[in-house]
């Protein structure tokens, strides 16, 4: 049974690349357009694992995060930040409010998948 | 009778011997704390050491000659003990407040603890005290050669030699110095001399009435047979006031100079003020040492009357007492007689001397040694030796001063002559005591000069017309005047004349040493310490509680050491207990002493070496001085300056706080501004980073999928291409942008036609109308629209609001209309749109930087930078214009920007 | 408590100052016993009673 993984972003293009990558690597992919967006596909059955952006509108990432964290039946979504904000310190807020990784824009596809799979335990 | 001089010569020394005995065991008493002073009675007896030789053989002398001229001497101090429970109270409770050792000590601690004052009153006390001490020598030396004379014995005295006034004052220098000298401590009260005096008190009064009475019935059959003998023998004018030779005004100025004399003489100030056991005393005392000089003074006509009538003359009258006796056969009453005058003589002699000592080594001898950095003083280790040398020296300057002024003056001059010269002298101490505890307002200079004054009056008026009386000086500089000046006679100063020359001197010495007092201090600024001690002494019930006037560094030993040094180890170690206990805890030596300690220790210092020198001791241990002006301000007139300080206080907190406020206020903005760069700078990061990560997705993806299809491929090949296109546009905007906000921007500024240009961004943005299908309207009038500005840069205006409404406009029916016309001044450029327009809370928001629009109706992120109304508005505001958004009559927003009209001539110039 | 004497007795002084000198003794000196003149006894008499009154005022003030 194939690992879901919800993309989260409001760039167009960007949701696109990362639909295309995820597909591309095995996962069964959906997609949210915003932080409102997510926490209702969250709502149904939670996926394996976020790929979230920060910069938002209606909530941003760090509060999506927060209220995934605080429910407990969505502890096992894995989540990782995605940001074009490469400062240290918003690094750190992602990874103190739940976030499993934290990866800066412009990334590499490679790695990135490479990650998803590794945190998701496929081979 | 040859063995009568032998016998008074034998008896008086047992006298003494028995004074002696009596002194130590009140010490004793003392000592033991079961003090046999401790009654209004003693210290009553002791009040009366006022009356002395001049008393005890003088007043007969007088009376002989003048009546009743011998009783102002003791009506004055009748009034001053009226005023005991008023005015001399405040005194004791000033003097006690503040360990006053001496007249001079509290004149002295009054303005500012000055050592100037000190010294002053001191060399005024000495000096007033020498004729006095003398007068004490010449009765007792009269009397002795008296008893030779009559009795016998001259052989036996030859061999000494036939100076028994020198041989008296060695005595007396002798007995006073093993007296007076003792104790270190000058207000650990000498309570065993109290007992002495009080009992030397009793002894002449109980000899002069014995002598009184022997006269008035032995020697006559009563006082009215005496009266009547007077009355034959014409000695009636005695009772009479013309037989006084004095005025009106000679009369009231003697009684006010003795009730001045009977508190300011150096003895009187030290059994009324000094040695005073507990105020209360005053109390009883303000009647019963009016009554003991009332009951001595009852016998002095009868005996001076009863002289005359027996053949006496006025010129042997000071010799009365012991003269009537003698010739009357009554040898042991005589004795008597002879011992009562002793009494009052070693009684005053040990008293004045005592006083005079301890103000010589206190208030001038050891604060100038004290100064003398050469000496080292401070720095010895015990000075009690050396105190008590300088007491004894002064003690023996004062007798041999006595015997000096005896020898050049006194034979020529009555007692009471020579007495009322101290009276005047210390009489100069009045106007700055009285004004000192009375009004605030007396100062140190005014102190200074006043008596400096009086003192050279008093000189001038009565000290040297005695050296004429007594041949030193010539007849003529009394009675013509120095030089001839006849302005200038010594007892007519200034024509004031027909006046008895102790009165002239006091008239004119006290009004001009008060006029100064009063005057200098009006005219001169006091210290602040002076200030201090004016309200300490004046409100001296208010201000019981003594402040704390010294702050500064002092280390409990180096404060201990100091009284080791001055009061003994014993002393200074029981100080020590007691601050300890005090504070429930042992005093370490490496400690700061604290304000109250090194009061404590002035204080206790001042009880041994007076104010001046306490102080100046106390200063070489505390180092950083006295307090400072500002802090003296609070304690002095309380609430005023406390007021004041606080509103200063208040107002420099105002300030402070309004100085905060603005540093804040500018911090905050700093920070604002900081927080915005970063911001921004976060913002352009992320802007660029967006399109970045698309493209470089899309690469990689291109790259590492070799078997897309065709159409995907081509796909991600425009999103590539069209993400690098925003990217370029982003940092053109940002770019531009800087250049503007920095100043740095290259414009090209010459007069245009704005409707040309409004047409030239319609063609450049053909392109996304057409794409968009937006039906456009454009409304340009005809006519020339001159303007000056930069070309390229208004096209981009225009360019950029076109496809800001395009992007908004619904797809499809987007519907945008251009319209330029001219209103006023200048030309108006609106593009209108149909889209879902802008709330009126977004209309200033929309020209940040990165502003992004919500409520976005495509589907697609706008594609705009978020930068491109910023610019818009920097570029319309270079050119004089403004930018805006409204409401649109076709439903949506409105973009609005104006361009100031070019002038004609401008317009023509183009 | 002290006050009321203190300034009784310093009206009492005023009053002795008074009797003490000029004019009240130019009144007294026209007294004459006789032709003994009475100054002296006018003197120790007010003396006497200015004691007695002082005693008074203090002692009676005392036993308040």
């Amino acid at each position: 049974m194939a690992k879901r993984v919800l993309v989260v972003d409001d760039e167009p293009n960007i949701v696109l690349s990362l639909e295309f990558l995820m597909r591309r690597a095995g996962f069964e992919v959906q997609v949210a357009r915003s932080g409102g967006e997510a926490l209702r596909a969250l709502e149904g059955e939670p996926p394996d694992l976020m790929l979230l952006d920060v910069m938002m509108p209606e909530f941003d990432g760090y509060e999506v995060c927060e209220r995934i964290r605080a429910k407990p039946e969505w502890r096992g979504t894995k989540i990782i930040m995605l940001t074009a904000r490469g400062r240290e310190a918003e690094r750190e807020r992602g990874l103190a409010l739940g976030a499993d990784a934290y990866v800066t824009k412009p990334f590499s596809t490679r790695e990135l998948v490479e990650q998803v799979k590794r945190m998701l335990d496929v081979g | 009778m040859g063995w009568l001089a032998p016998t008074a010569i034998l008896v008086s020394l047992l006298y003494l011997g028995l004074l002696f005995a009596l002194a130590s065991w009140g010490d004793r008493r003392a000592e033991a704390g079961r003090s046999v002073i401790a009654n209004p009675y003693v210290y009553t007896l002791s009040l009366a050491v006022y009356c002395t030789a001049w008393t005890y053989f003088g007043s007969v002398g007088v009376a002989a000659a003048q009546g009743a001229g011998f009783l102002p001497v003791y009506l004055g101090p009748t009034l001053l003990a009226l005023l005991f429970l008023g005015f001399v109270r405040k005194i004791l409770v000033i003097a006690k407040a503040y360990g006053i050792t001496s007249i001079a000590d509290f004149a002295s601690a009054r303005y500012g603890k000055s050592g100037a004052v000190a010294g002053l009153v001191t060399i005024v006390a000495l000096v007033g005290s020498i004729p006095y001490i003398s007068l004490q020598l010449k009765a007792v030396a009269t009397g002795v050669g008296l008893l030779i004379a009559h009795g016998g014995g001259q052989d036996v005295l030859a061999g000494i030699g036939a100076d028994t006034a020198l041989i008296v004052t060695v005595l007396l220098a002798a007995f006073s110095i093993l007296f007076g000298t003792r104790h270190i401590d000058a207000t650990e009260h000498h309570q065993g001399m109290v007992l002495a005096i009080a009992f030397e008190s009793i002894v002449k009064l109980f000899c002069f009435l014995a002598v009184g009475l022997f006269v008035t019935w032995g020697l006559f059959g009563g006082p009215f047979d005496l009266l009547a003998r007077a009355g034959e023998a014409g000695l009636s004018d005695r009772l009479a006031f013309t037989g006084t030779r004095l005025g009106a005004a000679d009369w009231f100025v003697l009684t006010l100079l003795s009730g001045l004399a009977a508190l300011l003489l150096p003895r009187q100030f030290q059994v009324v003020v000094i040695e005073n056991l507990d105020i209360a005393h005053l109390k009883r005392a303000s009647w019963l040492f009016p009554l003991y000089l009332f009951v001595i003074n009852l016998f002095v006509l009868p005996i001076a009357l009863g002289g005359l009538i027996l053949g006496g003359t006025v010129g042997e009258a000071d010799s009365f007492v012991l003269a009537l006796p003698l010739v009357h056969g009554q040898s042991w009453l005589a004795i008597f007689a002879f011992l009562g005058g002793l009494s009052a003589a070693t009684a005053m002699v040990i008293v004045e001397t005592v006083a005079v000592s301890t103000m010589i080594s206190n208030d001038l001898v050891m604060p100038i040694l004290l100064r003398m950095k050469g000496l080292g003083l401070a720095r010895k280790p015990d000075l009690t030796r050396l105190i008590l040398g300088v007491r004894r020296a002064g003690i023996l300057l004062a007798l041999l001063g006595g015997y000096l002024f005896f020898q050049g003056v006194g034979e020529a001059m009555g007692l009471v002559s020579i007495g009322y010269i101290a009276f005047a002298g210390v009489a100069q101490f009045a106007p700055l005591l009285v004004l000192g505890i009375a009004w605030k307002g007396a100062n140190r200079n005014g102190a200074v000069a006043g008596l400096l004054a009086g003192f050279l009056v008093w000189l001038y008026t009565l000290v040297l017309p005695s050296f004429v009386t007594a041949g030193m000086l010539p007849q003529s500089l009394v009675a013509e005047g120095p030089f001839g000046l006849d302005l200038l006679r010594p007892t007519a100063l200034f024509g004031l004349a027909g006046l008895n020359p102790v009165a002239h001197c006091a008239i004119w010495s006290l009004s001009v040493n008060t006029g100064l007092v009063v005057l200098v201090s009006l005219l001169t600024r006091p210290s602040d310490l002076e200030r201090l001690q004016a309200i300490l002494f004046v409100d001296v019930e208010q201000s019981r509680r003594t402040p704390r006037l010294w702050r500064g560094e002092a280390k409990v030993g180096a404060l201990e050491e100091l009284l080791v040094r001055f009061l003994g180890r014993p002393a200074a170690e029981a100080i020590w207990r007691e601050e300890a206990a005090r504070r429930g805890r042992p005093l370490g030596p490496e400690e700061p002493a604290d304000a109250r300690l090194v009061e404590r220790a002035e204080r206790q210092l001042a009880r041994a070496i007076g104010a001046a020198s306490a102080r100046a001791v106390v200063a070489s241990a505390v180092r950083g001085e006295t307090v400072g002006p500002d802090t003296l301000m609070e304690i002095l007139d309380e609430t005023q300056k406390v007021l004041e300080y606080s509103r200063r206080l208040e107002q420099k907190s105002h300030e402070l706080e309004a100085a905060t406020a603005e540093l804040r206020r500018a911090n905050e903005r700093l920070r604002e501004l900081d927080r915005l760069k970063d911001d921004f700078l976060a913002t352009v990061s992320h802007e660029l980073r967006t399109p970045l990560t698309s493209i470089r997705s899309f690469s990689e993806i291109l790259l590492d999928n070799p078997d897309l299809d065709a159409e995907e491929r081509a796909h991600f090949l425009r999103i590539i291409t069209s993400e690098s296109e925003r990217l370029t546009r982003l940092i053109n905007d940002v770019l531009d942008l800087s250049k503007i906000e920095s100043g740095r921007m290259d414009w090209q500024v010459a007069p245009a036609d704005l409707g040309e240009l409004v047409r030239a961004a319609i063609r450049a943005g053909q392109g996304i109308l057409t794409e968009r299908g937006v039906a456009l309207e454009v409304a340009i009038p005809a006519e020339p629209t001159p303007v000056v500005c930069d070309r390229d840069r208004i096209v981009q205006v225009v360019l950029n609001l076109l496809s800001n409404a395009c992007k908004f406009v619904p797809r499809p029916g987007g519907r945008v209309r251009v319209e330029l016309r001219r209103r006023g001044a200048v030309f108006e450029v609106r593009v209108e749109d149909n889209g879902p327009g802008v709330p009126p809370s977004q209309r200033e928001a929309v020209f940040e930087k990165f502003h992004q629009l919500t409520g976005d109706l495509n589907t697609q992120k706008p594609t705009g930078t978020g930068l491109g109304l910023t610019i818009s508005r920097q570029i319309v505001e270079r050119f004089g214009g403004r930018i805006w958004v409204e409401d649109s009559t076709l439903g949506g927003a409105a973009l609005c920007f104006t361009l100031p009209v070019a002038e004609e001539v401008a317009a023509l110039a183009a | 408590m002290l006050d009321r004497p203190v300034a009784r007795l310093a009206a009492l002084a005023l009053v002795a100052l008074v009797l003490f000198n000029f004019p009240t003794l130019a009144v007294v000196e026209r007294i004459v016993a006789g032709d003994v003149p009475l100054l002296p006894f006018y003197l120790f008499g007010v003396w006497a009673v200015v004691i007695g009154a002082a005693a008074w005022l203090i002692e009676r003030q005392g036993e308040e």
